[in-house]
């Protein structure tokens, strides 16, 4: 990929190839986003919730040192719900506040192994509870392409860096959706991979049988560098596939012969008119690159999110019990009772939409409601599931929209939780699945808004996508600069 | 399925949640809205489908074995809003029967 004068317009891989060669220093490669494209942006979008120049010149030093590594001198900024020991970790949430990791997650030792510099921690919906990174005690991130809109979410402040510019790379986590959907509303890649490819040790938990980290990049050839450096088997992490991952360096090779499912059923009503061209301009961009088109009939996306949100507010609300006031983060003041003591430390710290979620799962989990509302969402997920197993035994990547619209307005559905829970009928099948899925840029709507298309696979099926998500690139359908960022458009180096 | 005000008050107390009491209606309407909604999966055919706890199913789980990594037990309690002597500290859970 071509370098350029400015470090932060540079792709990941490009970076890592001056840092290896010695014509870049990763401090300049890392300061090059805070400098340029942060000054910007960072105070009107606020993407980033921990980071200090301090601690970024001291990771960048460390990596100018060793000058190796797939990763070498890349600036990577990471989801606050990803355990960092020079960052906080605090998932956006007031019950965390100021709290310390131990030790840092698989993901972020991986990423330092290869080379990657961590630059700090990236806002979210608290606990990644949320489709819009409106839920954050911090305050919500808002999309550098349109600042009255959502970046989507949860991993929202980290899809608004990587588009604006401040990093080439960032991680999230994608419970339902959480990966996928900000990169659709901000206009890069995210990928979410299979269930058991990255590890989740140090990801604080949110629905355990759902929960992946994700990749952020405005490259397909990028995401597939981070997958390769991140991706494999941790002893650490019980829930991981033991064999090797899928090799994905052939993310270039094209798709001739590929079988694109085109489930149309799923958008013949309650899609965006533009997300629906995204859709017919991937598919005709395939068909160029000689893949062939395979009209599928899929079960509608309103059968997960029911099953979603039974299962994964259960598990949230039993993952969230460990947060009572006694071993992290906020204790409340002067309780009498150790029964008061927990009460009132998860009421004053867990906000609005995280109280939802645990008494919903509570109420799913609660005697006398278990079969009605949790089991049978276990079983809609066999279901489901089989869905998936049928489709791809006639495809090897389905086409789908990554959400219903492009990013919606601050305040439209922070009242309405299925409003907002609806957000992610696209998105959440391949979590309750376990299957990998790629969000790809489609260009902007007639309001310049970012268009995406959802690519999903079999698992481990991250090659097919990778694939794919190239060749469209390579037709023409990038990831954008947002608006006033300067007169160019598409990011150099895509074509 | 519609749930009412004191049945919010009943899973708040199983969660150690504490809804405040101009919030509890509006928490009612929003989780009923969520539960018809679910009521939709009553559409499905469920008919020889088992429960799927996780995916992938077919993955096997690794053997439990004790790793080298340790964590010092001082590091493990700096992140406790309270500790005493190696320990967490928290209010007396049995009352002093003998002063």
């Amino acid at each position: 990929m071509t370098a350029t004068g400015d470090p932060w317009r540079d792709s990941a891989a490009a970076i890592a190839t001056r840092v290896r060669a010695g014509t870049l220093d990763p401090v300049d490669a890392v300061e090059s986003g805070w400098d340029g494209p942060a000054r910007r942006w960072e105070r009107d979008v606020h993407a980033v919730v921990h980071s200090d120049a301090e601690s970024r010149h001291t990771a960048a030093v460390a990596a100018s040192e060793r000058r190796d590594g797939p990763l070498a001198g890349v600036p990577v900024l990471v989801k606050d719900n990803l355990c960092t020991t020079d960052y906080p970790t605090t998932c956006g949430s007031r019950i965390l506040a100021g709290w310390h990791s131990p030790y840092d997650a698989t993901v972020i030792r991986r990423l330092r192994a290869a080379g990657a510099v961590v630059v700090g921690k990236s806002n979210m919906d608290e606990f990644a509870m949320g489709s819009s990174t409106e839920f954050s005690c911090y305050g919500p991130t808002r999309n550098p392409h349109d600042l009255a809109r959502v970046p989507g979410g949860s991993s929202g402040g980290s899809a608004a860096a990587v588009a604006y510019g401040l990093v080439p790379a960032a991680l999230g986590s994608d419970t339902g959706g959480s990966v996928r959907q900000p990169a659709a509303f901000c206009g890069v890649y995210g990928l979410k991979p299979t269930y058991g490819r990255l590890s989740r040790y140090g990801l604080v938990a949110f629905g355990s049988s759902l929960d992946q980290v994700g990749i952020f990049a405005r490259h397909a050839g990028d995401v597939a560098l981070l997958y390769a450096a991140l991706a494999g088997p941790d002893p650490f992490d019980a829930t991981m596939r033991e064999n090797a991952p899928p090799d994905v360096t052939g993310w270039d090779a094209g798709v001739r012969g590929l079988r694109l499912g085109w489930p149309a059923n799923l958008w013949a009503r309650g899609v965006d008119e533009a997300i629906v061209a995204g859709l017919e301009r991937a598919a005709a961009a395939l068909e160029r690159a000689g893949a062939t088109r395979v009209p599928l009939d899929f079960l509608p996306g309103e059968y997960g999110v029911a099953a979603y949100y039974l299962v994964a507010t259960a598990e949230a609300s039993s993952n969230l019990a460990r947060f009572d006031g006694v071993r992290y983060g906020h204790r409340a003041a002067g309780a009498a009772d150790v029964n008061a003591l927990y009460t009132r430390s998860r009421s004053e710290g867990f906000g609005p939409e995280v109280q939802r979620r645990i008494l919903l799962g509570t109420y799913a989990l609660s005697s006398g409601y278990y079969d009605e509302y949790y089991l049978k969402a276990q079983r809609a997920r066999t279901r489901i599931r089989r869905e998936y197993a049928a489709a791809f035994e006639r495809c090897d990547v389905m086409l789908m929209p990554v959400a219903p619209t492009t990013a919606f307005r601050l305040g439209e559905k922070t009242d309405d939780p299925l409003a907002m829970y609806l957000s992610d009928v696209f998105t959440i099948g391949a979590n309750l699945a376990g299957l990998p899925g790629l969000s790809v840029p489609m260009g902007l709507s007639p309001e310049r808004l970012p268009v995406a298309a959802q690519l999903l696979a079999p698992a481990d099926g991250e090659p097919a996508l990778l694939r794919a998500a190239r060749a469209i690139e390579a037709e023409g359908d990038t990831a954008k600069l947002p608006r006033g960022s300067e007169r160019e458009v598409a990011w150099p180096g895509s074509r | 399925m519609s749930i009412d005000a004191r049945e919010v008050r009943r899973i708040a107390a199983l969660a150690r949640l504490e809804i405040a009491d101009d919030a509890v209606e509006r928490v009612a309407g929003q989780l009923s809205s969520v539960l018809e909604f679910a009521a939709t999966l009553d559409e499905l055919d469920l008919e020889g489908c088992e429960p799927t706890a996780f995916a992938p199913p077919g993955a096997p789980l690794r053997p439990d074995e004790p790793d080298g990594r340790r964590l010092d037990p001082e590091d493990a309690l700096a992140g406790a809003p309270e500790v005493r002597d190696g320990h967490f500290v928290v209010p007396p859970i049995v009352e002093n029967v003998n002063p």
